[in-house]
């Protein structure tokens, strides 16, 4: 089943946002844009949090690369095909492997891209941390599933390891799916659903968790998490008899290629505005960015994903795998900036949905 | 300066009106929060409600409102589309109907 893609990554394009200086500039109001924000930093200091801290580290993300099937969108990685350079090689997912094995605290790995089975040494790293007794997420585009034979057994592959399978599915319909990940996304996303289900993921007693990931298809915020997951749960069986554990909801952070839709659609300012106005304290405290460390495809460390993007590394002594050092790791303070508003609007989001 | 008779910068100021009248303000907007807070119908449901009304009087506010709040809370360009076309039906119906009205009014004075 063909995608066809509606747009190209930043960097294939040559876009200026591609350079995540700019897109901090442009964040902060001295770029493309003069609207000013309250600065994120100020505000959460005035709910007490001069300095964010982290908890102890649980969770080992790693961006193992931003080559992908797709070129959604409103990509915070900028992924697509066209990025082949950036995959995580073995030795450096060797040397995570020593890392995930000395932090008794991390109990999960959770592996996202680009699409991440696209790496070469995807599965052998998989059945690497299962064998540490940790567990992996896979952050699966589902599409991936069905786009070349080779990983047609992907779904077996991942049960046969007890892999967590977390999927983006913006909409129950094609509109609103294929609008922001491509023409033929959603029936491929649907024919994958389907082969997950068939070796028991979604499905109720097999311990095989297969979560959806919803997030909105333009400049917009999404709803409770709760009821979108009655309404995906009550439309994907009745339209396609497909189950699956839990819907996350995911609001959009203002960089990348969703920064570039915003600007260019004239959208910046009103969301923004929506997200700084929809501030909620209560999120603070669970910001994933306080018990997740982030690795890129060279082994940079980040505090989020999303900081990973935008290269603002970690505030601590080391900030390569080569000189990771949890001591200093856990004292750091967490590098904030206005994209950070993403994550503490209404009832907070991340990697892992609402917060609050 | 061109002055504009609808501003949608305007519908940020509409708490404004508790200034002049805050007693009988407050008492709207403690009831409006409430009627649209999930209970029996979703609040799904009830924004696309909102939406359809909104159409039916025209209210250039009220369309900009629930129709961001329609995408948030999770309805599709279908459903907000059929919601006006509820609207439309109605106030084409209602119209028409009325036309039963004139009718017997018509026959009452005719040969
Ligand atoms: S959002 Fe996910 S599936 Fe889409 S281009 Fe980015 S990495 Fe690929
Ligand atoms: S973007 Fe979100 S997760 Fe990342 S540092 Fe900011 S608040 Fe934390």
């Amino acid at each position: 089943m063909a995608i066809k893609q509606r747009s190209k990554s930043l960097k294939s394009r040559g876009d200026g946002l591609s350079d995540t200086f700019f897109q901090l500039q442009v964040l902060n109001g001295k770029q493309a844009t003069d609207a000013q924000f309250p600065k994120f930093v100020d505000t959460i200091a005035s709910n007490g949090y001069t300095d964010l801290k982290p908890v102890p580290l649980e969770i080992f993300q790693i961006n193992i690369g931003k080559l992908c099937n797709q070129t959604c969108a409103h990509c915070h990685v900028d992924a697509g095909p066209d990025r082949k350079e950036e995959n995580m090689d073995k030795a450096t997912l060797e040397r995570c492997l020593d890392i995930i094995a000395s932090v008794p605290s991390i109990h999960t790995v959770d592996i996202t891209g680009g699409a991440p089975e696209m790496n070469p040494h995807f599965r052998w790293f998989v059945a690497e941390v299962r064998k540490l007794g940790k567990k992996v997420i896979d952050r699966c585009n589902l599409t991936i599933v069905v786009a070349n034979k080779k990983y047609h057994d992907l779904p077996d592959f991942l049960a046969q390891h007890q892999v967590q399978v977390v999927s983006s599915l913006p909409y129950f319909s094609k509109s609103r799916t294929d609008s922001q990940r491509g023409d033929g996304v959603f029936e491929a996303s649907i024919q994958a659903l389907k082969m997950l289900n068939a070796v028991g993921y979604g499905k109720e007693g097999t311990g095989l968790t297969l979560d959806l990931v919803y997030n909105p298809s333009g400049a917009f915020l999404p709803a409770s998490q709760e009821t979108l997951q009655a309404e995906f749960k009550r439309q994907l069986k009745r339209k396609y008899a497909i189950d699956f554990n839990s819907l996350y909801a995911i609001t959009n952070l203002p960089i990348s290629r969703f920064l570039d839709y915003l600007l260019q659609s004239g959208n910046y300012a009103e969301y923004m505005e929506k997200l700084v106005e929809a501030y909620n304290p209560a999120t603070v405290d669970g910001l994933m960015c306080r018990n997740t460390i982030s690795v890129s495809w060279d082994g940079y460390l980040y505090d989020c994903d999303f900081n990973q993007m935008l290269d603002l590394k970690v505030a601590a002594k080391g900030q390569h795998l080569n000189d990771f050092d949890i001591a200093s790791l856990q004292n750091r303070p967490i590098v904030l900036n206005q994209h950070c508003y993403g994550c503490t609007a209404g009832a907070g989001s991340s990697c892992g949905g609402e917060i609050a | 300066m061109e002055k504009k008779y609808f501003d949608p910068a305007d519908l940020k100021k509409f708490g404004n009106i508790t200034e002049w009248q805050e007693a009988m303000g407050k008492k709207f907007f403690d009831w409006y929060g409430e009627v649209f807070k999930e209970g029996a119908l979703t609040e799904r449901e009830k924004a696309l409600i909102a939406l359809a009304v909104a159409h039916a009087e025209a209210c250039p506010y009220c369309i900009d409102a629930y129709s961001s709040t329609c995408l948030e809370k999770g309805a599709d360009e279908e459903q907000m589309m059929e919601a006006i076309h509820v609207a439309a039906a109605i106030k084409g119906g209602a119209t028409l109907v009325n036309g039963v009205q004139m009718m017997n009014h018509v026959k009452k004075l005719s040969m």
